[in-house]
């Protein structure tokens, strides 16, 4: 009996014909009704501390912190990672998903301790947004005071 | 024992399970081959402070019910060969570290529980053991966090990808009479046609898988249809189909009696895409499943594959594929039952004959 002999190319092919199709469309669809209501609720969020007297600088950076937290609180419940297999980028995208990014293996790693596990391991997530956000920061900002 | 062909080998005496056990997690609990299980966990911690020492604590546990089923002591073991998917399979060896018997470590990934199960067949052929616990397990939790992403991170997963099952298999292989027993066995080779994404195991491990079923069946003369089923471990639906068509391809016919343990062992309603992966599924649903169905002869020769994906992270990021392996046996009825094989509900449905326990002392 013959053995395998599919060359790489034709395997490739062969992998993607039996891979399940996804509909890119609902996927879209559904990471905008997700990442919208997100910013929804975020919006409502702004406007009750500017009802309850907060200047908008002020609203703007508590609406921040209780969207975040709330984005921790979901994690932590073993919720976000649900809503995630559904919503796709419509959570990864807001700031839940940054704080989900974060709790994640700050909770993940506890089980190896507070300082070598979740204080090593907290930033595995988010540790490239964070290194090439400083660097694009740096960036613009010898721009700044180069051309101004 | 003699070599048959290239990869196979023949035994003589037909080394024996005289007893086999599985521990699973909730969800493969509650799949369709649930009330197959010994046991159940009622959390994924199993009482323990980490995942990783839950996966040990499951492994302790199925060792002893092994044991238990058969009355048989923990020095009547000579050899322990068990492999997991943790770094340095710790789950194995911290497992083994109150048993009094050698320790062989073993990793195949997901082949391992084949791997082992050869490999016994082969000591206890050749003389060098009586009785040898062959072993393994993995765990949801702490797989995804080795391999993958913290658990509650909210990454979207393809449809593609398999869920890694919380479960651990024994089986104990022997020189005496037990419900099974193993007449070939086929070493697989290491294959790789380029696969690099690591949440498509499946379509990975399927060339390796049908690699192993065209030798195996070359080295024995046999064609496909001389077995009731050939089973891979844990290829899940895009590997089941893909390795359904690369054999094809080879004009060798499978469609009727080909499945995979990945595909049967969860529901398609569970949302765990493409099926079951990880060295316990082909443990638990070799240990539990098919054993219990092969001595009751509702299969009379089963060509059981263990299926590998030999992942590494590290190397993964440098921008390497995934190679792949598959080790087979070749299982057959005894004619004896044993109270070892199987749950006793489970063994009541399956009799179809008198009860004979003779076998097993």
């Amino acid at each position: 009996m013959a053995q395998i002999d599919k060359s790489i190319q034709d395997y490739k092919k062969m992998v993607n014909k039996h891979h399940p199709q996804e509909s890119k469309l609902k996927n879209f669809f559904l990471a905008y009704l997700f990442g919208g209501s997100i910013c929804l609720v975020g919006q409502i969020i702004n406007n009750l501390f500017v009802f309850f007297n907060f200047n908008p600088t002020q609203a703007g950076t508590l609406t921040t912190i209780v969207l975040i937290l709330i984005g921790g609180l979901l994690t932590g419940l073993g919720i976000y990672d649900e809503l995630a297999q559904i919503a796709g980028a419509g959570t990864i995208v807001p700031i839940t998903g940054f704080a989900n990014a974060v709790v994640s293996p700050a909770l993940e790693y506890k089980q190896e301790g507070y300082i070598l596990g979740t204080g090593t391991q907290v930033y595995s997530i988010v540790g490239p947004v964070l290194t090439y956000g400083m660097l694009t920061a740096m960036l613009v900002g010898i721009l700044k005071l180069l051309i101004i | 024992m003699k070599k048959l062909g290239q990869q196979t080998i023949q035994f003589d005496n037909s080394p024996q399970i005289i007893s086999s056990a599985s521990i699973v997690g909730k969800k493969e609990f509650e799949g369709p081959l649930g009330e197959y299980f010994d046991q159940v966990l009622k959390d994924a911690y199993h009482q323990q402070k980490s995942w990783e020492l839950a996966q040990v604590k499951m492994t302790e546990d199925v060792l002893a019910k092994a044991l238990e089923k058969v009355s048989l002591a923990q020095n009547e073991i000579d050899y322990l060969l068990a492999g997991d998917l943790l770094n340095q399979i710790v789950a194995s060896n911290f497992a083994a570290r109150n048993f009094p018997a050698a320790f062989l470590g073993l990793y195949g990934a997901c082949s391992t529980m084949i791997e082992a199960l050869a490999m016994a067949g082969l000591m206890v052929d050749g003389g060098a053991a009586n009785n040898i616990l062959a072993f393994t397990s993995s765990h949801y939790q702490a797989t995804e966090r080795q391999f993958r992403t913290p658990n509650e991170y909210g990454d979207k997963y393809p449809s593609y990808k398999q869920r890694t099952v919380t479960g651990g298999g024994t089986m104990i292989v022997s020189n005496q009479t037990g419900g099974v027993k193993l007449t070939e066995a086929t070493f697989g080779k290491i294959v790789d046609l380029g696969i690099a994404n690591p949440q498509d195991m499946g379509g990975a491990m399927a060339p390796a898988a049908a690699d192993t079923i065209l030798q195996h069946l070359e080295d024995t003369g046999r064609s496909p249809n001389y077995y009731d089923l050939i089973i891979t471990g844990d290829l899940g639906k895009v590997g089941k189909s893909l390795t359904i068509e690369l054999l094809a391809e080879q004009g060798c016919q499978v469609q009727d009696n080909y499945d995979d343990c990945g595909v049967l062992i969860y529901n398609s309603s569970q949302k765990v895409g493409a099926g079951g992966s990880g060295c316990g599924c082909s443990a638990v649903v070799t240990a539990s499943y098919l054993l219990p169905q092969i001595m009751h002869n509702n299969y009379d020769k089963i060509l059981v594959l263990g299926t590998g994906a030999l992942l590494n992270p590290t190397i993964s990021l440098q921008g390497e594929t995934i190679p792949s392996i598959a080790h087979a046996v070749a299982l057959e009825s005894t004619g004896h039952l044993t109270s070892g094989i199987g749950r006793e509900d489970i063994r009541q449905s399956l009799a179809t004959s008198i009860e004979d326990l003779s076998g097993v002392e």
